[in-house]
């Protein structure tokens, strides 16, 4: 498919910038890293057709990606839209975090950020259209070199060839001239039969840098006379200090400052050790606030309250009232699951330097724009007098972008105070302890199956708090008085019921929440998959079948189940002492379904073998980083079925660190193969989608094993027990 | 000879043609069941029977008392052996155990034939010459292991009599006599590191030393269950 | 002072002797290609070798290092980080790359110690490093890749 697009005069209007000697005048230029440093200073020679691409003489192409490198491939699924368009050399391709500036804005999010598996999809026309371009205006530039027609040349890995002649000059050769050209207005996109790199398993570009220890995370930033600070946040979520002593702290060799904070205490030292010990030699009397008798189990007991109650309408379908004395079969259920932490492999932390006029920032974080506002309001310094560099993430999931900036926020604090580049380093332990959870969220279902074991009616009642209430995404998240990101998953059921009503009731606030990784459908998934299983069971049919059967209305869905079914060998029996489980779910445009399978170890726990997924996401980029995001989010799934919980006592969290807040490691790993489906759908995404359906289909295999359903998560070891 | 409360070395006397009746008796019992040669030794101290002992018109009745007595040794010994500080590096499987809780080591570390681990995972590589301070830090000591794989060793999931059973085997133990696990228990540094991290076991080392002399001498009585 | 020997070259640093080897590595000799993961040694992300053993550099204090040699991943012996850095690209292994110095350097002893791993022997050697991203079924594959490689 083939179209014309118009592209926008304003965000590409600086495109033929003069090089070689001359001023570099884009207000876009990157500012970090290995390029252009300085406007002022003479650069090498470069070609900047717009905002996402800059063209050496010595033929490199560096694209500037402007979505956080969280592990999910964007510094090689963009540039490889880039680089298609453009017909390059992928050799000669490189990637650069873009500086924070509106033409890198996300598209739909209106702001700098990464999120809600999104940065492929966005960008696809955006980025292609840069690519087509930057080659627009190098065949101009060869045709003019040639004096021939621009229609009689081509360009091809990063040539522009004029075949009837067989002259042949690189890009790099061809910088000068090109940054002369004015950028066209109109492009043609390439047909999808003629693409070079899209579609293909391309090898990532950011792999040999993570593997030699180059590759600059946040964490590893150094600046010169860059301190370390370590802060004593409340035990308690809302708590302040109410007196402390820093003595003992100031007397640890290292120790530089005692910052007291608005929420807490920084010690800040010449390095991260002399730095935390400070910090736990502390002595503070906390204020522990409303929180300070939370309690998971009396959680339990409110939120069951909470359930009862009518709360603010999500769907409604039919009369659920009406119908309810007709149905033959009536199912009642809870599905209880706890907080959870985004835990990523890179604790938080962030560097800033504030000086009097200025703030420079290096962060890895997913919401640039925020981060570099609320730097904006601490230190009263113009957005355009700071300067945010976006390193490497280790691991984001969603704990990187955060409303509030927090983490970019202490950062900015402890060094206006000191005016001192200052790395704030949480441990294992802050981080944990530290909040921004996945919300608990408390389903009560119920619903009614007919004579042919259909259901005639389903009554979802949710319960959890929201992220966006009371915060500036209300407007955008919030309709109708119903949090989306509260019920997603749920009150978008593609199933068949005619009868059919979702209710939000929120919880209070207090235990700061956040999106984690596949957000709503992290919870809603695994009760509307394992409530589905339970209402097959009741029907007395198989649950593949079951659910094709409520299906029939949505052909992509049915495409997927179909694959994952096949692949899996459902119609084959499972070997003996294993089960086996299914569960399908659409996320962020994407739907995706496992078949897991799974035993019960002689060591008493539940061995997950192997995962069948297959995954409809529309137009594909990468397969080969498709597959990897499958595969981890089967781990991320599963670690959160199997020990993922966060909960409180006298509002402390009880878990801390890796010991108590397990992970699923190497001698767990089940087998996952993942297998794509061709498709013409519109692009979804693929960083989150995987998660939603993992922690169902090992829940329903392990049903199958024992007899009794695990509506609570984590896995207990009484679930692996053979009902009685 | 370590130490032992006087109200207890009153009891523990007795000579030696006790042990050769009593103990030398359930020993060759064992040794017959498991087809393997077990060497009593007899201790250094030459005991005299207890007044009531030779008073006691009925042998039968001295040797049901020592019997018991042995047991009542052995059971509480039982405590200190199962008790996390010792149970954790006698687990069933070739995991070591960790925490008061006994809870598998996360890091998936295993015993390796030396039972020193595996590969990037050996103990040492954690548990260092000395505890590190800190909540949830690894305890230390030079050499620390597990029982190597063929002599594991496992205390995890044993009653006492089994336990008991399996400390007269030499295929369990390792030891050719009982007095050389007595010496284990009482020497071996990797024990008495036991009683310097954590929660300490219910008995102080020399109580449970002198438990499992008690049981022994008395004839390392099997506990009933 | 304490004098270091690391990746070959010797230091003198000024640190308590019981700051852990990870901070002296990286805040004292800009050695960041270890990296900060729990503190715990439970996530093997600051995994490095002395005198050849893996141990976590995050438990460990520096006076341990006296008179023996820390290798990071910047000094890996091209023997071994070679084939696992070959292989790594090959089955494309990061994700958000974190874990992946300690993952290559605790590889590094299994390849040493072990120059045909089965699976087993893997899950032995590796299940000390978590990876949050999951790219276990990966790193399994890179392992073996390696192992032929390296012959």
């Amino acid at each position: 498919m083939s179209d014309t697009n118009h592209l926008s005069r304003r965000k590409f209007v600086q495109a033929g910038a003069a090089v070689g000697g001359g001023l570099l005048l884009s207000f876009y230029l990157p500012a970090f890293g290995k390029g252009i440093k300085n406007a002022g200073v003479p650069a090498p020679a470069n070609f900047i057709p717009n905002a996402f691409i800059r063209i050496g003489t010595d033929d490199i192409i560096t694209v500037i990606v402007n979505h956080s490198e969280m592990g999910q491939g964007a510094y090689t699924s963009l540039p490889m839209l880039v680089a298609d368009e453009l017909e390059a050399d992928w050799a000669k391709i490189r990637f650069e975090s873009a500086p924070v500036d509106p033409a890198y804005n996300h598209p739909a999010f209106g702001m700098q950020a990464t999120g809600g598996s999104t940065s492929t999809l966005v960008e696809w026309d955006r980025l292609r259209k840069a690519g087509a371009t930057g080659k627009y205006m190098l065949i101009a530039a060869a045709a003019q070199t040639w004096n021939v027609d621009p229609s009689s040349c081509k360009a091809e890995k990063g040539f522009v060839i004029h075949p009837a002649s067989g002259k042949k000059l690189s890009f790099g050769q061809l910088v000068e001239k090109a940054a002369t050209i004015t950028a066209p207005e109109n492009v043609t996109l390439k047909e999808a039969k003629d693409y070079q790199f899209i579609g293909k398993p391309i090898k990532r570009l950011d792999t040999p840098e993570k593997i030699n220890g180059t590759g600059i995370f946040g964490l590893d930033i150094k600046v010169p006379g860059l301190l370390t600070a370590v802060i004593a946040r409340p035990p308690v979520f809302g708590g302040r200090v109410k007196s402390f002593k820093a003595e003992k702290a100031k007397a640890i060799p290292g120790v530089k400052h005692v910052i007291q904070m608005d929420r807490g205490i920084a010690v800040v030292a010449s390095g991260f050790w002399p730095a935390k010990l400070g910090r736990d030699a502390l002595e503070i009397v906390w204020d522990d606030g409303d929180l300070g008798t939370l309690d998971s189990k009396e959680q339990t007991t409110q939120y069951a309250e909470l359930a009862k109650q009518a709360g603010a309408t999500a769907k409604k379908e039919g009369d659920v009232d009406s119908v309810k004395g007709k149905a033959v079969k009536k199912i009642d259920v809870v599905y209880d699951m706890p907080y959870l932490a985004h835990s990523p492999m890179e604790p938080l932390n962030c560097v800033a330097d504030v000086k009097a006029d200025s703030c420079e920032i290096w962060v890895g974080t997913q919401f640039q724009t925020a981060d570099l506002m609320a730097a904006s309001r601490i230190t009263g310094l113009n957005p355009k007098q700071i300067k945010l560099h976006t390193t490497l993430l280790g691991g984001g999931f969603g704990r990187r972008a955060v409303l509030d900036s927090h983490f970019v926020v202490e950062a900015v604090q402890v060094s206006k105070a000191i005016l001192t580049p200052v790395k704030v380093v949480w441990t294992r332990e802050d981080d944990i302890r530290g909040g921004y959870y996945r919300p608990r969220a408390y389903h009560k279902i119920s619903a009614g199956l007919d004579a042919a074991g259909k259901p005639l009616f389903w009554q979802h009642n949710i319960v959890c708090q929201s992220f966006a209430v009371g915060t500036p995404l209300e407007g955008m998240m919030v309709q109708n008085g119903v949090d989306g990101t509260a019920v997603e998953g749920a009150s978008n059921l593609p199933y068949h019921i005619p009868n059919m009503n979702v209710a939000w009731n929120m919880a209070p606030n207090g235990v700061p929440t956040l999106w984690w990784r596949s957000v709503g459908s992290s919870h809603t998934a695994f009760a509307v998959e394992g409530f589905i299983d339970e209402l097959a069971k009741a029907a007395g049919k198989d649950p593949y079948q079951y659910r094709r059967m409520l299906l029939d209305k949505h052909p992509r869905y049915l495409k997927v189940l179909d694959k994952v079914a096949e692949k899996s060998g459902w119609k084959n029996p499972v070997a003996p002492g294993r089960g086996r489980g299914i569960a399908i779910h659409e996320s962020f445009g994407s739907i995706v379904a496992h078949v897991a399978e799974v035993s019960i170890a002689k060591n008493k726990t539940l061995k997950v073998h192997k995962v069948v997924c297959a995954i409809d996401c529309g137009q594909i980029v990468n397969p080969d980083i498709i597959k990897a995001q499958m595969e981890g989010c089967v781990v991320f799934g599963l670690t959160a079925a199997l020990y993922g919980e966060i909960t409180f006592e006298k509002g402390r969290v009880k878990q801390g660190n890796f010991n108590n807040y397990k992970m699923v490691r190497m001698n767990e790993m089940p087998v996952v193969e993942v297998h794509i489906i061709e498709s013409t759908e519109n692009m979804g995404g693929v960083g989150e989608p995987g998660v939603p359906p993992v922690a169902p289909a090992v829940m329903n295999a392990l049903f199958t094993l024992t007899g009794k359903r695990v509506r609570n998560l984590p896995l207990r070891p009484d679930d692996l027990k053979k009902k009685v | 000879m370590s130490k032992i409360n006087s109200s207890r070395q009153n009891r523990i006397k007795f000579g030696i043609y006790l042990i050769l009746s009593v103990g030398f008796i359930s020993a060759m019992a064992m040794s017959l069941k498991n087809k393997t040669a077990i060497t009593l030794s007899s201790t250094d101290d030459k005991i005299s029977l207890t007044k009531a002992d030779k008073e006691n018109s009925d042998p039968s009745e001295t040797k049901k008392r020592l019997e018991a007595e042995s047991k009542e040794a052995f059971i509480a010994a039982y405590k200190v052996f199962m008790h996390p500080r010792c149970l954790n590096c006698h687990p069933a499987g070739d995991v070591p155990l960790q925490g008061d809780d006994s809870r598998l080591h996360p890091q998936g570390v295993k015993r390796g034939m030396d039972g020193k681990g595996l590969f990037a995972l050996k103990c040492k590589n954690c548990h260092q010459d000395t505890h590190i301070a800190g909540e949830h830090m690894p305890p230390g000591h030079s050499g620390w292991h597990l029982p190597p794989a063929n002599l594991k060793m496992v205390f995890e999931g044993k009653s006492p009599k089994q336990l008991a059973m399996h400390f007269k085997d030499p295929k369990f133990t390792g030891f050719k006599s009982l007095d050389k696990m007595l010496e284990h228990v009482e020497k071996e540094p990797l024990v008495l590191n036991s009683w310097t991290y954590g929660t300490p076991p219910p008995l102080s080392h020399e109580e449970f030393v002198a438990r499992v002399k008690e049981w022994m001498e008395k004839g390392a009585a099997i506990p009933d269950k | 002072m304490i004098n270091l020997k690391v990746n070959g070259k010797n230091y003198e640093v000024d640190v308590d002797p019981s700051t852990p080897i990870l901070w002296v590595v990286r805040d004292a000799l800009g050695l960041t290609g270890t990296k900060f993961g729990c503190g715990a040694a439970q996530c093997g992300a600051c995994l490095v070798h002395l005198d050849g053993d893996g141990i976590r550099s995050c438990i460990s204090p520096v006076s341990r290092a006296i008179g023996k040699e820390i290798v990071t991943i910047e000094g890996l012996d091209e023997k071994l980080s070679k084939p696992l850095q070959e292989a790594w690209i090959q089955e494309d292994v990061p994700q958000c790359g974190y874990c992946q110095s300690g993952q290559i350097m605790a590889a590094a002893i299994l390849l040493r110690d072990k120059p045909n791993p089965t699976d087993g022997d893997i899950d032995d050697a590796m299940t000390g490093n978590i990876c949050r991203c999951g790219t276990y079924q990966r790193i399994r594959k890179a392992i073996h890749v390696a192992a032929k490689l390296k012959k």
